[in-house]
Parts: C-alpha cells; structure tokens; sequence
C-alpha cells in the first residue's frame, strides 16, 4: 500500500511538470498558484508514505537506500514549500518538480528496496543524526535547482538570446541571495547532523565518516569561496551544482540507520 | 436602449484633431443634456472617445459638437475622421482599448489605468448607470484577463524601456544601484531618466562639455563627473551608460579586467548605445559583465514587439468570448426587466457580481 502512496505522489509531481510544459508552450504561464499546489498535494502522499512505512519498521524510515531518496525527495519538497513562496522565486516549483520525479522514479523502478535482515533496537541520536543530514540534503538541492535557474538566466543574458523563460526566472541577484541563504541552512543543518553523530554511541563505519566530512568541507569551501570573494556567483552557482551531484552520489557510500544494512 | 461609442484615435486623427476634440469640464453635463442617460468620456493623448447609452438615437455630429473645445470649431467637415461603434461593436472596442488592443503601442498597460480614472470620475459625477457599470467592469476584467493568460505586455519594446528591464533581471530592485553615464546624448538622457522612474538614486553623469554634464545632472537629480575621472568610478557603478561621439572605444576588455576582477561578485551592466560603439565588444566575455549595444537592444525590442504581435489573435478569442456573454447578459437582464417592470439588475447586484 506504501508504494501506492508514493506512485501517487510521482503523479502529482508529474502533473506539476506537465502543467509547467503546458502552459510555457502557450506562453500563458502563471507562476506559482498551480505548481504550488500540485508539489504540496504530492508533499502530503511522500508525507503518508514515509509515515506508513516508519510505523511498519518502527523507527525513522531511513534504513536503505530506497528509503533514503525517498526522504531526500520529501526534504527538497518541504523546502520549496518553506522557501518557495517566502523567497518569491517564480518558476522554483518548475524546477522542483523534475528533481523529485528522478529521485522518486529512481527508487520505485531501481532494486534498491531491500527488506531488513533483522530488526534492531531504534537509536534516536542515530535516527536524529541520519534524518537531519538528509534534511540538509534537501537544501541543498534546491540551491543546486536555483543555481541551475542562475545559470540559465545569465546564460541567457550574456548572449542576448532572450526566451520566453527569460521574463519568468527572478532576476539573478534574488536567485544569488536565495543559493547563499539556502547554503547557510544546508551547511547549518548539516553541521548539526555531523556533531551528533559523534553523540550515536557506536562506532560509525569510517567510510561513512569520511563520505559525511567530505560532503561538510564541500560546502564549507563554497561558502567560504562566496565570501572570500573567490568565486563569482556564477561559478558558485556552478559550485552548489556540482556539490549536490558529488553529495548524491556519496549517499551510495554511505551506511544507514540500520547497521546490518550495506548498500 | 443604444450602448455606443463615438470617438477619435491615434488611428485617424492627427494630434492636433485630438486636442480640438479632446472635451472640457462640462462635457458631461453637455452629453447628458443631449439625451444620453449614462455617458463617460474616455481622453487620453491618443484617443478621445465618449461611451453612452441613451434611449433615442444621437447622431454623430451632435456629440462632436459636445467633444469640441470651442464652439467656434466647425465640426462637419471633421466628421469622417469620428468612428462611430455601436452595440456589440461597442463592447468589441472597449474590451480592446482596455486590453492594450487598440493603443499606439500594442499591448500597453497605462490605457487601463487611464479608464479606470475615467470611468470613476463619471460615477462620482452621477454619469453612469447600470450598463456603463456594468460594462466598464467587464472591460477591467477582460483586460487583466488578456494580460495573465496572453504575453500582450511581454518584454519592452523601446530601447530605453529594454535596458531598464535588463537592469532588472540582473539587479532586481535598482533603487541601491549605481548609474554612471557618459557622454550627455539625447538617447542616453531617456535611458536615465527610465532607470530614475525604477528608482534608482545614485547617478554620476560625466561628459566631455562640463556644462551638459552638469545640466544633465541637474536634470536627472545626479553629479556631475569630469570627463577624466570617469574611468575611477568604474569599480563602484553597476550599471554604465556609454554615448560619446568618439570614434575609437573608450573601454577595452584589457582595460577592463582589471577593476572586474576586483569586483568579482558584482555584475556591471553596461549600456552603449554609441555609434561607433564606445566600448570594445569582447568586454561581454568578461565575466560578470553584460553588455548590450543599440543594436542588441533594438533586436530585443523588436522581438518583444513581434511576440506581442503574435499574441492578437489569442487576445481577440478572449475579447470575442467576452463580448458574446456580456451581449447575452444585457439582453437576460432586459427581458427579466420587461416581464417584471423592474430594472433587470439593480446597481448593487451588479457591481457585487462584477467586481
């Protein structure tokens, strides 16, 4: 039943997406209002799913990796629903959509859904640990989304070739404002997640260890970059690109909340 | 009941017809005294127009002579420059005039603004009823309903309008930006005085004739910057408006790398709208630097242009859809008002159903 939860969460992505192709071809697009709405419904079935299938294991439902896109797919959703409206990014729910759908596509078509050998006992610093750090993933995937729309936008501008897309994207100073705000949250949540790992009380696989500080210092170096003025906000856009390909991908590297669980 | 709508436009009539014609304090009263039972005067600089709805028939002429400044102005052989519109036709122009359909430059958005003015100024003075009502908020409806569901308003289509909305995309509020414009031209002087009215405060103007610069600065509310010290101020503008007369360019990207790389998470916009261009064209691939010359902002309008031209005929679907319900709903609520002996719809339902 949890897995039809979630099939109906993809749809109501894809509808998002669809929308969005719809109404840009006709040149009527309307920011917001239905993309809104749409990623919020498929916010609320990720939300049941996740809740259904915690209840069945008993513990925060991030034990393989099936379930840890799948919370990575719902932190990027609940961020756009925080930070959508709040930073006024037209066109951030266009972009939004199409990730989730990959990541939510990914873990119901790729084996990954791995049943637990045997239950072990929760450890909530353990769970608090995992499920914050995936959180902060979901920042930083919507400022790799916003520095994708950066990138589209200067491109845009540097070569006078102005598409309709061009009057919908923010202007890049709100998309720039919004990727260094959304790296602050990610690299802060983050950082609280790595410090209480220390706090799990079992020893910690190091390759988990190194793929975690690995992911902590690539953000720290962005930052640090964008205030130090080594970058321009293009490449920094470029950077948080970059940074969450590179995090995703260590997330196979990683073990998760139940030890005997190696992807 | 006749709903119509006589006027003057850009169309046909030259301006100086259209300040003959352009109305006075008392046309209202005047329309009203030619037996129209609602009347509303429409007059901006491109249109004059009278939309009434009176019981008999009232010629043209009769309201020219109501429109006319003086009475001395001989008003027949000036009537074929009028249109005359009436009915649906009438309701047709409106709901194209309110949408940007019919205005010199497609798709504008201030003729709105202006009915609306107009129509509230003729409420307050008792001039409308209930079909003028009725008509005019249909007409705000249909309007806002062409601008969201077509790209009638896309883009800028002047040179001056353009560059201030490419300073938009890159620095969203210009209000913190700073503008330094060299060389005091005529076309630079509208390109300022559109990043003024978008707020921006910071102006540095530079000119190789000190008194222009000065004058221009006075002008626009800026400073005035001699001619040589232009280059220092490079490092803290946003945005540069170039339009000397110089035939060699005043910016290299050699000469420019430099104070980029200084300013390296600061975009600078540059403006050139010089001929020969003031500022060398590989400065564009410097990073964080945009540069647009005339002929790049030209293209831009023009294609805002075209992609508003595109747009007519879904606007016209929205208009035509409009005008037959509208039509249907004068004629429901006439025939409830002859079967009751009441009015159809009373002024309060209206303006609840309508708003």
């Amino acid at each position: 039943v949890d897995r039809y939860l979630l099939i109906i969460s993809t749809v109501c992505f894809l509808v998002a997406i669809a929308h969005t192709a719809l109404e840009m071809r006709g040149g009527t697009f309307r920011p917001m209002r239905f993309n809104f709405f749409a990623v919020g419904l498929g916010f609320v079935f990720q939300t049941a799913f996740l809740s259904i299938r915690g209840h069945a294991i008993g513990r925060c439902p991030i034990t393989n990796l099936f379930e840890v896109v799948i919370f990575v797919a719902w932190s990027v959703a609940l961020f756009y629903i925080l930070v959508g409206p709040a930073y006024r990014l037209s066109l951030m729910g266009a972009f939004t959509a199409p990730l989730v759908v990959l990541l939510q596509l990914f873990a119901l078509t790729a084996p990954i859904d791995h049943p637990h050998a045997r239950r072990t006992p929760a450890n909530s610093w353990l769970e608090f640990h995992a499920s914050i750090s995936l959180v902060a993933y979901g920042a930083f995937a919507l400022a790799c989304i916003a520095g994708v729309m950066y990138l589209i936008q200067e491109r845009q501008l540097k070569t006078h070739e102005l598409h309709s897309i061009f009057y919908r994207l923010p202007p890049l100073s709100d998309l720039f404002a919004a990727i260094t705000r959304l790296l602050w949250w990610g690299f802060g949540l983050y950082t609280v997640g790595l410090i209480s790992g220390f706090f799990v009380g079992e020893p910690l696989p190091w390759r988990q260890i190194v793929c975690a500080v690995g992911v902590w210092i690539l953000y720290g170096l962005i930052l640090q970059g964008r205030y130090l003025r080594w970058f321009a906000p293009k490449r920094v856009a470029a950077l948080c690109i970059i940074g969450f390909s590179a995090a995703l991908t260590l997330l196979w590297g990683i073990t998760f909340t139940t030890p005997t669980h190696t992807p | 009941m006749n709903l119509f709508c006589i006027g003057l436009s850009h169309h046909r009539a030259d301006v100086e017809m259209r300040e003959n014609f352009a109305g006075h304090a008392e046309t209202d009263r005047v329309l009203r005294d030619c037996g129209c039972s609602e009347a509303l005067l429409l007059s901006t600089c491109n249109r004059v127009e009278v939309y009434a709805a009176s019981e008999p028939f009232i010629p043209t002429k009769q309201i020219a002579r109501c429109l006319a400044r003086t009475n001395a102005l001989e008003v027949d052989d000036r009537l074929e420059t009028f249109y005359r519109y009436e009915h649906a036709d009438c309701v047709r122009h409106l709901f194209r005039v309110a949408s940007g359909l019919d205005s010199m430059v497609l798709g504008e958005t201030e003729i709105l603004g202006q009915a609306k003015k107009a129509y509230e100024a003729a409420r307050i003075a008792g001039a409308t009823g209930r079909y003028l009502h009725r008509l005019f908020q249909r007409a705000f409806r249909v309007a806002k309903q062409v601008r969201t569901h077509t790209e009638i308003t896309r883009g800028a289509v002047s040179v001056g309008s353009v560059a201030v909305d490419l300073a938009q995309k890159i620095f969203g509020d210009l209000r913190d930006c700073k503008v330094l414009v060299v060389g005091a031209g005529e076309t630079s002087e509208r390109t300022v005085r559109a990043l003024v009215s978008r707020g921006v405060s910071d102006l540095r103007v530079s000119n190789r004739s000190p008194e222009r610069a000065e004058s221009l600065a006075l002008a626009v509310g800026g400073r005035a910057v001699r001619f040589d010290e232009w280059p220092q101020q490079c490092g803290e503008i946003d945005i540069l408006v170039t339009s000397t007369s110089s035939e060699v360019p005043l910016i290299s990207r050699e000469k420019l790398a430099p104070v980029v790389r200084e300013r390296i998470d600061r975009p600078l916009f540059i403006i050139d709208i010089a001929v020969p261009r003031d500022v060398a064209p590989d400065v564009n691939a410097l990073e964080g630097v945009y540069l647009y010359d005339i002929d790049s902002l030209r293209s831009i309008a023009e294609q805002s242009l075209a992609t508003r031209r595109a747009q007519i005929a879904a606007a016209e679907e929205i208009i035509s859809k409009h005008v037959s319900d509208f039509i249907e709903s004068i004629a429901r609520g006439l025939n409830r008002s002859a079967s009751t002996g009441h009015p159809g719809v009373s002024e309060n339902s209206l303006r609840a159903s309508e708003s």
